[in-house]
C-alpha cells in the first residue's frame, strides 16, 4: 500500500457508511434472520474496529511538526457552484477524529443492552460515525454543512426509536434546537460565499480561500459571526441554549448518550475553532468577553443545577454543561495555553463523561431506574463497579494525574491571563464539581445496601469491563503523560493563531481603505477584485490546498 | 343595433350567477354547470367586444375556450364519477378530505 | 545540573505507589498480605530517604526530572523532584512515622474485611504526600496536595456503610477543595507574572523583582496560597472538616490527620518562604488566624468527650501554633514544631487507637478510666506524649513551643505592631489550655476507676512497639532536634538567630505554663472532680458553646450550604425548567397555536376555496386597476 496516495481519510469517512449499508442489506444475504443480533453486532464491531485501526495507522503517519493539512484529498463535487470534496487532517482535528473512532467500538459493545431493531440501531451508529468524522475533516464549508446536518438524522432516530419514555419530546427538541441554529449558519455561509464571489468573481466554498480573500466590513462580520456562534453555541451547548441536552441525554440509550456527550457536543466548539474564528476574527474578538461570560455562567450554573438533580443521568448531563463551559472559556481566551487546554479538555470530557454514561447504563440495564434514591450502598455489593465509578468520578472532578486535571489547569491558567475575573468565578466550578459528583458517589455507592431492592445486583461483567478498560487506561495516560497529545496539536495551533492574526490585520486594512459608505465599497471592490485573484491569489491557493 | 353594454351586462350577470352557484351549491353537477355558465359568460363578452372593435381575435379566443371547456367537461365529469364511486354522493361538502 | 539528576529521588514515591497497587491486587485474594506489602513499601521508601540524607553533602540539593509533564505555548512544566534539607526533614517524618503507623495498622486492622483497600489507600497516601514534599514546582506539589486530599477522603469514608462517615469524607474533600481553589488562584497569578511555577525559578524571579509595585501582588498571592493552607491544615475558617475526619480508622487519624497531611500547609509556607517574606501583611494575617484557631480549638477540646475528638481539636490547635511561627517568619521553628508534633501526636492517636482497640471500640472517655493498670504501655506512652504536648522540659514539645512563643514575641513584622500585646498572651493561654485538656483526657482515660462494661486489655506488641518508638522520640526529639534542626535547615530557610542553651532549672521554670495546666487538670479530674461541674454550671453558656464546637458547622450550614442548595434548586426548577425551558416550549406552543388558527381556514370544502379564490381575484383586480392611480 502506498501511504502517500491511499485515500485514508475517505476510507475513514465512508467505511462506516458502507458498513451501515451492508447491515441494512443483511437480511438479503442471510434470510434465516439474525435473531439475537449477534451477527449484526459482530459485524458493526468489526467495521468500527477497522475504522479505529485505520485512524491509528494514520496517527502513526501523522507528522507532528507539520502545521498544515495532512492526508488531504480533493475532488470537484459540484464545480458549477465551486463546491468541492476537500478533506484533510491537522492538529486541531486529529485527536477528535481519534476520539470518535475510539469511542465507536465501545458504543457498539455497549449495544448489548439494546434489544429492539438492533440492526437499525447499529446502522444508525455507523452512519453517525461517518457524519462525525466527515464533519471533523471537511475543509469545504458546504461539505462541512452537509456532514453537520447529516449528524442529526441518525441521532434523531437513535433517541426517537431506542430512547426512554419521553423520547419523542426529547428528540424533537434536540433536532429543532439544532436546526434553528444551523439554518442561520447556512445563510451566513451563503452570504460569505456571495461576498467572495462579488470580490473575486468566482464561486468557492473552500475554507482557506474564503478565509484569505473574503473582505467583510466589521458590521457584516458581526452578523455572520453571530449566526455561526448561535449554531455552534446551541451544539456545545452554551448557556442558555442548553436545555435540549439534559432531555436528550436522559432519553437517549446509553450508546446515544456516550456519542452525544463524547463527540457531538465537541462539534460546536470545533466549529468555533475551525470556522467562526478564522472567518470572522474581529467579530470573534468583540464577542469573546460575552461568550466567555456565558461560558462561566454555564460552568457555575451547570454545576449548581447538577447538584439539584435526583436523576443520575441528568446530573451527568448538567455536568457536561459545566465542563463544556470550561472548554469554551479556554478557547475564547485565545492564547496558546488556554486553547490547548480547551482542546485537550474536549478529549477528556469525551472519555470521562462517556465512561460515566456507560456506568449509568450498567446500572440502568440491571435495575431500570436512574434515580439516585433507588441505589445506595452499592460499593459493598459491586466493588469493581464502585472502583470504576470512583476513577471516572475523580477524572470528572479533575483530580491531578487524571486526564481532567491537565485540561482544566491549562484552561484556567491560560484564561486567567485574558479574563482574570471570569476565571476566578469559573474556578468555583472546581469546588462545585466536587460537591455534586461526590454527592452522587456517596448517595449511590456508600451507605447501607438495601438488600430487598439491590441485593441481586451483579458486578460489571466481562463485556462491560471491555468497554471500561480502554477508557480507564486513557484516563491515566492522558493525566500522567499528556505530551504526545499536546505536541501534535501545538504546531497547528501556532499556525492557526498567526493565520487568525493575519486575517484580522488584513480585514482592518480593508476597513481603513474603503470609504465609509458600504455601497461605494461594493462598487470599488467589484472593480479591484478581479486582478487580485489572477496575481496574488493563485499561488497562495495552491499552498493552501497542498498544505 | 343592440348596444354593446347590453351584452356586457348580460355577460356579467351570467358570470355572477356562475360564481354564486359555484360557491353556494353543493351538488357537484350543478357546480360544474355553473363553471360552464361562467365560461360562456366570458365567451359572450368576447364575441360582443370582437364585434365592436371589428377584430376576429376575440372570436378565435372563444373557440379556444370552447375546446378547453369540452376537455374540462370530460375530465370534470370523470372526477365527479370517481367522487361518486368513493363517497357515494356528488355533494361537494362530502369531499372534504383536505380539511386540515 | 545533569540531564535527569538523581534517579533515586524517583524511587521514594515509586515504592509506595507500587505497594499500593500490589496491596490492592494481591490483597483481594490474600487479605493478610496487603498489610505487609504496604509496610514493606513504606519502609523501603524510608530506607531510600535515609540513604539519601546520609549521602547528601552539606548545603547540597538533589534534583530529578522524571519527564516533561506538558509543554504548550511556551509553558513547560517538568514532573520533577527536588530534595533539599527541608524536603529531607519532611520525607523522614512522612516515611519514618508512616512506616511505624503501617506496622501498627497491620495489627489494628487485622480483622477488617476491607483491609486490602485500607492499605492500598494508605500507601497511595504516602505516594501523594511524598510527591507533595518532593515536588520541584508548585504543580507537582499541587498533585500531592490534591492526592492527599483524595486519600483522606477515601480513608475517612473507609467504613462507607455508615453514611455519616462517608459524609465526613465528602465534607473533608469539599472543604479542602475550597482551599485548593485559593491555591489555584495563587498559582495562576504567579504564572501570569513570572511564566514559571518552578520553586527555584520563582525564588530567583521574586528575589530580583522585589520592587514596591509588585508587593500587592505578593500579598494577594500569599493570601491565596494561605487559603489553600487553611483548607489542608485545618485553620479558621476551613478547619471544620478535621474533627469530622475522625470517622476514619485511628491509624489514619494518626498518620494523615495529625502527623503529615495536615502539616502540608506549614510545609508549603516554609517552601515559599521567599514569597511570604515579601508579604508582611499576609504573614500578619497568618499569625492572627493561627492564634485564633489555636485558641478556639483548644477551648473546644476542653469539653469533648470523644477521645479522638479531643485529639483532633488539639491537632487544629497545634497547627495553629505552627502557623504562628510561620506567620512570624521563623520557618524553622514551624518545621520544628511540625516534627515534634508528628512524634507526640502520632503517639497520642495511636495510643487512643490502642485504647479503643482494647475497650472494644469504645471512644467515649466517660466510659473509660483506670486503664493505667490494664494497659500500662499505652498509658505510659500516652502520658509521655501528654507531657510533651503540654510543653514540659525536657520533652520535645517544650522546645518547639517555647521557640514558637519566642518567635512570636520577637517578631519584627511591622504589620503586627501593637497586635502582639494581644496575640502573645492568647498564645500563652492556649498553651495552658493545651496542658489542661490533655491532662483531662489522660486522667479520664487512664486514672480513677474503670467506668465501662468491656474487658480492656493491652494491645499486641505490633501496636505497642510503634508507640514506644514514638514516645521515645517525643521524649528526646526536642533536645536532639532543637540544636541541629536550625542549622540543618539554614540553607533553605535562612540562618536563625542564635540563642544560648538553658539549664535544667531554667527549662523547668520556663515550662510553668504547662506544669500549671497539668496541675490544674489533675486536680480537677482526679481528686476534686466536682470542680469542673461547678465551673460548667457557672459559665453555662460558654461551656455549651465549647461543647457545640462554637457552632461553626451550624453557621456554615446556615450561611453557605443551605442557601447554595436552595439556589441550586431554584436554578433548576425556576430558571432552567421554568424560564429557559419555558421559553423554548413557549416558542413551540406559539407555533402550535398559530398552526391551529391557520388550520381552521382549511375546511376541505371546495366552495370555500373557490370563494377565497374569487375574493382574491377581485382584490388583485382592484389592485391592478387602482394601485397605479393612488
Amino acid at each position: 500500500m502506498n501511504f502517500d496516495t491511499f485515500p485514508f481519510l475517505s476510507s475513514l469517512v465512508f467505511l462506516p457508511l458502507v458498513g451501515a449499508l451492508v447491515l441494512y442489506l443483511l437480511p438479503f444475504f442471510r434470510p434465516d434472520h439474525d435473531e439475537h443480533g449477534t451477527l449484526s453486532r459482530g459485524f458493526a464491531l468489526f467495521v468500527s474496529l477497522v475504522v479505529f485501526a485505520i485512524s491509528l495507522l494514520m496517527l502513526t503517519h501523522f507528522d507532528a511538526a507539520d502545521s498544515g493539512y495532512q492526508f488531504s484529498e480533493r475532488a470537484d463535487w459540484i464545480p458549477y457552484f465551486g463546491i468541492s470534496y476537500f478533506v484533510g487532517l491537522d492538529g486541531i482535528s486529529v485527536w477528535l477524529v481519534l476520539l470518535t473512532t475510539f469511542l465507536m467500538p465501545l458504543v457498539v459493545i455497549a449495544s448489548a443492552s439494546v434489544h429492539k431493531k438492533i440492526r437499525g440501531y447499529l446502522a444508525s451508529m455507523l452512519v453517525l460515525e461517518t457524519a462525525m468524522i466527515g464533519t471533523l475533516v471537511a475543509l469545504d464549508v458546504f461539505l462541512f454543512y452537509v456532514f453537520w446536518e447529516l449528524m442529526l438524522a441518525p441521532m434523531y432516530f437513535i433517541i426517537g426509536i431506542w430512547g426512554g419514555k419521553r423520547r419523542i419530546y426529547a428528540t424533537l427538541k434536540f433536532v429543532l434546537y439544532t436546526v434553528v441554529g444551523s439554518l442561520l449558519m447556512l445563510v451566513a455561509i451563503f452570504y460569505v460565499v456571495w461576498r467572495f464571489y462579488e470580490q473575486q468573481g468566482h464561486l468557492t466554498f473552500l475554507l482557506d480561500e474564503l478565509q484569505m480573500y473574503t473582505n467583510l466590513t466589521r458590521k457584516e462580520e458581526l452578523w455572520m459571526f453571530a449566526a455561526f456562534a448561535l449554531a455552534f453555541g446551541i451544539k456545545v451547548p452554551l448557556f442558555p441554549f442548553h436545555t435540549w441536552l439534559p432531555d436528550a441525554h436522559v432519553e437517549a440509550p446509553t450508546g446515544g448518550s456516550v456519542v452525544l456527550a463524547g463527540v457531538l457536543l465537541k462539534m460546536g466548539l470545533y466549529g468555533y475553532i475551525r470556522f467562526a474564528y478564522p472567518l470572522f476574527p474581529r467579530a470573534a474578538d468583540a464577542f469573546a468577553p460575552y461568550i466567555a461570560t456565558l461560558a462561566v455562567i454555564g460552568i457555575v450554573y451547570g454545576a449548581l443545577v447538577a447538584w439539584a438533580q435526583s436523576d443520575i443521568k441528568k446530573l451527568v448531563a448538567y455536568s457536561s454543561v459545566s465542563h463544556l463551559g470550561y472548554c469554551v472559556l479556554g478557547f475564547v481566551a485565545f492564547n496558546a495555553v488556554a486553547t490547548s487546554g480547551a482542546m485537550y479538555q474536549m478529549l477528556n470530557h469525551g472519555i470521562s463523561t462517556g465512561a460515566l454514561f456507560l456506568l449509568v447504563g450498567v446500572l440502568y440495564d440491571r435495575k431500570h431506574t436512574r434515580l439516585m434514591a433507588d441505589y445506595g450502598g452499592l460499593a459493598a455489593k459491586v466493588p469493581l463497579f464502585a472502583f470504576l465509578f470512583l476513577v471516572f468520578t475523580l477524572s470528572s472532578i479533575a483530580l491531578p494525574l487524571t486526564n481532567g486535571f491537565i485540561g482544566e489547569f491549562l484552561i484556567l491558567t491560560g484564561s486567567f491571563k485574558t479574563f482574570p475575573v471570569l476565571t476566578v468565578i469559573g474556578t468555583t466550578g472546581v469546588v462545585l464539581g466536587a460537591v455534586y459528583m461526590l454527592t452522587l458517589y456517596m448517595k449511590t455507592m456508600y451507605g447501607e445496601l438495601d438488600e430487598g431492592k439491590n441485593g441481586d445486583l451483579t458486578d460489571v461483567n466481562g463485556r462491560e469491563l471491555a468497554t471500561f478498560l480502554p477508557l480507564l487506561v486513557m484516563v491515566f495516560w492522558m493525566g500522567i503523560y499528556p505530551q504526545p497529545f499536546l505536541s501534535r496539536m501545538e504546531p497547528t495551533l501556532n499556525a492557526y493563531f498567526s493565520a487568525v492574526a493575519e486575517r484580522r490585520a488584513a480585514l482592518n486594512v480593508y476597513e481603513n481603505d474603503v470609504a465609509p459608505s458600504q455601497d461605494i465599497v461594493l462598487e470599488r471592490e467589484h472593480q479591484q477584485a478581479r486582478p487580485v485573484r489572477e496575481s496574488a491569489a493563485q499561488p497562495n491557493l495552491n499552498r493552501a490546498v497542498e498544505g | 343595433m343592440v348596444p354593446v353594454t347590453y351584452y356586457l351586462t348580460l355577460s356579467a350577470l351570467m358570470f355572477t350567477l356562475g360564481i354564486v352557484g359555484v360557491v353556494i351549491r353543493r351538488n357537484a353537477i350543478v357546480v360544474f354547470m355553473c363553471i360552464e355558465l361562467m365560461l360562456n359568460a366570458v365567451n359572450l363578452s368576447f364575441v360582443a367586444l370582437s364585434r365592436l372593435v371589428g377584430n376576429l381575435d376575440g372570436q378565435i379566443a372563444v373557440f379556444f375556450v370552447m375546446v378547453v371547456a369540452a376537455a374540462e367537461a370530460a375530465v370534470g365529469l370523470a372526477i365527479i364519477i370517481s367522487l361518486f364511486r368513493s363517497a357515494k354522493s356528488v355533494e361537494t361538502s362530502d369531499a372534504n378530505q383536505l380539511n386540515g | 545540573m545533569e540531564q535527569n539528576g538523581v534517579t533515586a529521588l524517583g524511587y521514594i514515591p515509586l515504592f509506595p505507589l507500587i505497594g499500593s497497587v500490589l496491596a490492592f491486587i494481591i490483597g483481594r485474594s490474600k487479605r493478610d498480605a496487603a498489610g505487609w506489602i504496604a509496610t514493606l513499601a513504606s519502609a523501603m521508601a524510608f530506607a531510600v530517604v535515609v540513604a539519601l540524607v546520609m549521602a547528601m553533602p552539606e548545603e547540597a540539593e538533589y534534583y530529578y526530572r522524571a519527564f516533561t509533564w506538558f509543554s504548550v505555548g511556551g509553558f513547560t512544566l517538568d514532573f520533577a523532584f527536588r530534595f533539599d534539607h527541608l524536603t529531607a526533614v519532611m520525607c523522614l517524618v512522612v516515611t519514618g512515622i508512616g512506616s511505624l503507623i503501617h506496622l501498627y495498622s497491620v495489627a489494628y486492622m487485622a480483622e477488617d474485611e476491607g483491609r486490602h483497600r485500607f492499605f492500598a489507600y494508605l500507601n497511595l497516601f504516602m505516594f501523594s504526600m511524598l510527591l507533595l514534599v518532593l515536588g520541584a514546582n508548585l504543580l507537582v506539589l499541587f498533585v500531592g496536595w490534591e492526592g492527599v486530599g483524595l486519600c483522606s477522603y477515601l480513608l475517612i469514608g473507609f467504613w462507607f456503610k455508615n453514611l455519616s462517615y462517608a459524609g465526613a469524607g465528602r465534607k473533608a474533600f469539599v472543604v479542602n477543595r475550597i482551599g485548593d481553589a485559593g491555591f489555584l488562584f495563587g498559582m495562576f497569578m504567579l504564572y501570569r507574572q513570572f511564566d514559571t511555577l518552578d520553586f527555584a525559578e520563582l525564588a530567583q524571579a521574586i528575589s530580583v523583582n522585589a520592587s514596591p509595585e509588585l508587593l500587592p501582588l505578593y500579598f494577594v498571592v500569599a493570601l491565596c496560597l494561605f487559603v489553600g493552607a487553611t483548607g489542608k491544615s485545618a485553620q479558621i475558617p476551613l478547619f471544620v472538616w478535621l474533627p469530622d475526619a475522625m470517622a476514619g480508622p485511628t491509624p489514619v487519624s494518626a498518620l494523615i490527620h495529625a502527623a503529615t497531611m495536615v502539616t502540608a500547609g506549614v510545609y508549603m509556607m516554609a517552601r515559599l518562604n521567599f514569597l511570604f517574606d515579601l508579604a508582611p501583611q499576609a504573614q500578619a494575617i497568618v499569625a492572627i488566624v493561627a492564634v485564633f484557631t489555636a485558641m478556639v480549638a483548644a477551648l473546644t477540646a476542653l469539653t469533648q468527650n470523644d477521645i479522638k475528638k479531643v485529639l483532633a481539636y488539639s491537632t487544629v490547635s497545634q497547627l495553629g501554633f505552627m502557623f504562628m511561627a510561620a506567620g512570624a517568619g521563623v520557618y524553622w521553628v514551624a518545621v520544628f514544631h511540625l516534627v515534634t508534633h508528628a512524634f507526640f501526636k502520632a503517639c497520642l492517636f495511636l495510643g487512643a487507637g490502642s485504647v479503643i482497640h482494647g475497650c472494644h471500640h469504645e471512644q467515649d472517655m466517660r466510659h473509660m478510666g483506670g486503664l493505667w493498670s490494664k494497659m500500662p504501655i499505652t498509658a505510659a506512652t500516652y502520658g509521655i506524649s501528654t507531657l510533651a504536648i503540654a510543653g514540659i522540659y525536657p520533652l520535645s514539645g517544650y522546645f518547639s513551643k517555647h521557640a514558637i512563643l519566642a518567635a512570636l514575641e520577637g517578631g519584627h513584622n511591622p504589620a503586627l505592631e501593637g497586635l502582639l500585646e494581644l496575640l502573645v498572651p492568647m498564645a500563652s493561654v492556649t498553651a495552658f489550655l493545651t496542658a489542661f485538656y490533655m491532662t483531662r483526657s489522660f486522667a479520664m482515660t487512664f486514672l480513677g476507676s474503670y467506668r465501662g462494661h468491656a474487658h480492656p486489655h493491652e494491645s499486641p506488641l505490633r501496636m505497642t512497639a510503634p508507640l514506644i518508638v514514638l514516645a521515645g522520640l517525643a521524649l528526646v526529639g526536642g533536645l536532639w532536634l532543637g540544636g541541629t534542626l536550625p542549622h540543618y535547615l539554614a540553607p533553605v530557610l535562612g540562618s536563625p538567630a542564635e540563642h544560648g542553651h538553658e539549664s535544667i532549672i531554667e527549662g523547668l521554670m520556663h515550662s510553668w505554663i504547662g506544669i500549671a495546666g497539668i496541675g490544674v487538670g489533675l486536680l480537677c479530674y482526679t481528686s476534686l472532680s466536682q470542680i469542673p461541674a461547678t465551673i460548667y454550671r457557672v459559665i453555662g453558656p460558654l461551656s455549651t458553646l465549647s461543647l457545640n464546637k462554637f457552632y461553626f458547622d451550624e453557621l456554615y450550614a446556615a450561611v453557605v450550604v443551605k442557601p447554595l442548595e436552595a439556589i441550586a434548586r431554584v436554578l433548576f426548577r425556576v430558571v432552567d425548567q421554568g424560564m429557559i425551558d419555558g421559553a423554548v416550549n413557549g416558542t413551540a406552543a406559539v407555533v402550535d397555536v398559530s398552526g391551529e388558527v391557520a388550520r381552521s381556514t382549511q375546511t376541505g370544502q371546495v366552495r370555500h376555496y373557490a370563494f377565497f379564490m374569487f375574493v382574491a381575484a377581485l382584490l388583485m383586480l382592484f389592485l391592478f386597476v387602482f394601485a397605479g392611480r393612488v
